[in-house]
């Protein structure tokens, strides 16, 4: 079986294109748009990698790390966080809330093909 | 010690304004004109019976030759040396470069307030993506688009197949993204031509109204007259200002034309000549609280007075909020001046005058007497605290035999050359050399 990504992002054309690259290398990619209920899906679908926008509707890409880092059942969950200003403000901020990986926009998909890859076999 | 002050170089002046020959002061004063060239070239150090026979010999009071205009110009390169790691040695002889080369230290002084003044630009510039909610989103709107784009355009350019129903939907969202970052960044250009053609928002507006002020001057004829308008003021006076520097500039004139109301300009003219430049007569004239008093003095021509008076407003976060200089009373352009003066002491206490003869630098130590009060912004209401707001009218007091304590203040700690201050807030670069006179 293949290993499932969760992606967390509200921008359609950027949730079709990174699905697709990543399905063609093999991954099951499942989407959600909302940051409202975010930590919920996360739970019920339990991903191997979660990709994370910081700019969500509902709910910021921050507090949804927050609370995710902060159960038990799924605190060691890879997460890699997307973010449009890629000032070392955010990126601090993103590490304090336990990112594991970090990219600012726009990014490269062999740079998130790459680092999925590399949260997955951790 | 450092070396002399501008003493020489006054000497100088007096000297060839006097159509005196060098030789010929010499002789009156009893030294080689040797001697002398070296004081005009503020290479010796003179004072006592010496300066005062020179004196006498000009024509003139001594303390004209040991007092001048050049605090404000001092000031400045010392702010300029502080950005700098000058060498103490180099750093004491501030007085004596200024002396030697007034066209070069004018031109360095010019310089540095340039510099000051980008800078500020810069930081408002990167504080505006921080703080300017709408050039965030736009930007953030155009990233997410480019971002979609790139990855769509890459995974079409890639080699290798790609089916055609795929390719098509590629194409087609592309296709789209461009049109929307050809909007964002369409609008984006728009809102930052508007901002920029609304007048320097680079500038603090605090600076913009000083730039007002030494512009048109502090009395504002406009605002004398019965009828005056302050609309019409702003209007005139306030071309180009950013809307923020307006309203401040509002506010300002608003209070101008009540105090002006109350003390008409042909009364406060008597009541000058009667008691100079005295807060305490001209509230006790017009029946009026003090602070009102010293803006009314801060804002009357300057052939009312027998000097020049200075201001300072600051709120009750000590941050100025009006500022009227003297040539030898300077007053920080950034941030607070020095904890010291009676401006600030009387937010602690507030509704009483605090009064207090000040030297601001240690150097050319002119005197100024500092009148201050912290009184409330607005009446008061049933229940509410009332925020207060501390004037400080600053008058030149001459300097002569007192029995006043006289209270030795800064400009700001970087440049104080005040050793062991209690009120130190940053490391002096000066305090290494010997204080003096303290």
């Amino acid at each position: 079986m293949s290993k499932q990504v969760l992606l967390i992002e509200d921008e359609p054309n950027i949730i079709e294109a990174i699905s697709f690259i990543l399905s063609r290398d093999g991954w099951t990619v499942k989407t959600h748009s909302n940051g409202a209920d975010a930590v919920d899906i996360v739970k019920q679908r339990k991903p191997d990698v979660v990709i994370l926008d910081v700019m969500l509707p509902g709910k910021s890409g921050y507090d949804i790390l927050r609370e995710l880092r902060s159960d038990p059942d799924i605190n060691g969950l890879p997460v890699l966080m997307l973010t449009a200003r890629g000032q070392t403000k955010d990126r601090e901020i993103a590490e304090r809330a336990g990112c594991d990986a970090f990219m600012t926009k726009p990014f490269s998909n062999a740079d998130v093909l790459e680092t999925v890859r590399a949260l997955a076999s951790k | 010690m450092p070396r002399d002050t501008l003493t020489g170089s006054r000497i100088r002046e007096r000297r060839v304004m006097a159509g005196l020959k060098q030789a010929e002061l010499a002789k009156r004063a009893d030294i080689s004109p040797s001697y002398l060239n070296l004081i005009e070239h503020n290479r010796r150090r003179i004072g006592g019976k010496l300066l005062v026979d020179i004196a006498h010999a000009l024509g003139v009071e001594p303390a004209s030759l040991t007092e001048g205009a050049e605090t404000a110009l001092l000031a400045t390169l010392r702010e300029a040396a502080s950005g700098s790691d000058m060498a103490e040695a180099e750093f004491v002889r501030i007085e004596e470069f200024a002396g030697r080369f007034p066209g070069w230290a004018a031109l360095l002084a010019d310089s540095q307030r340039k510099v000051e003044t980008l800078q500020r630009s810069v930081e408002a510039l990167t504080d505006r993506l921080t703080h300017d909610p709408h050039l965030a989103a736009s930007l953030h709107e155009m990233l997410s688009t480019v971002t979609a784009i790139r990855s769509a355009a890459s995974i079409l350019a890639e080699p290798g197949d790609i089916e055609p129903e795929w390719q098509r939907r590629f194409n087609r969202n592309i296709y789209e993204d461009s049109a929307r970052l050809a909007d964002t960044s369409r609008s984006l250009a728009q809102y930052l031509e508007e901002a920029d053609s609304e007048a320097s928002e680079t500038n603090a507006p605090q600076d913009e109204l000083d730039a007002v002020f030494q512009k048109y001057g502090f009395h504002l004829p406009a605002l004398e007259t019965p009828s005056a308008s302050v609309e019409a003021a702003v209007d005139d006076l306030g071309q180009g200002l950013s809307q923020a520097a307006r309203w401040l500039l509002v506010r300002v004139l608003r209070r101008y034309r009540s105090d002006a109301e109350r003390m008409p300009l042909a009364d406060c003219a008597d009541t000058t000549a009667l008691s100079g430049s005295d807060p305490f007569a001209f509230a006790a004239r017009f029946g009026c609280d003090l602070a009102s008093a010293m803006r009314r003095l801060a804002h009357l021509p300057d052939d009312l007075l027998p000097d020049p008076v200075g201001l300072a407003i600051c709120d009750g976060s000590g941050v100025t909020t009006f500022r009227k200089p003297l040539a030898e009373f300077p007053l920080p352009r950034l941030g607070a001046g020095c904890a010291l003066w009676p401006l600030y002491r009387a937010l602690a206490r507030p509704m009483m005058a605090h009064l207090e003869v000040m030297e601001q630098s240690a150097r050319a130590a002119a005197r100024h007497r500092g009148i201050a009060i912290a009184q409330p912004t607005a009446p008061a209401r049933p229940g509410q605290d009332v925020l207060f707001e501390s004037h400080m009218l600053i008058v030149p007091e001459p300097k002569r035999e007192t029995s006043e304590d006289i209270l030795q203040v800064g400009l700001t700690c970087r440049i104080c050359p005040h050793a062991d201050c209690a009120a130190r807030r940053e490391p002096s670069i000066m305090v290494a050399s010997a204080p003096r006179r303290l």
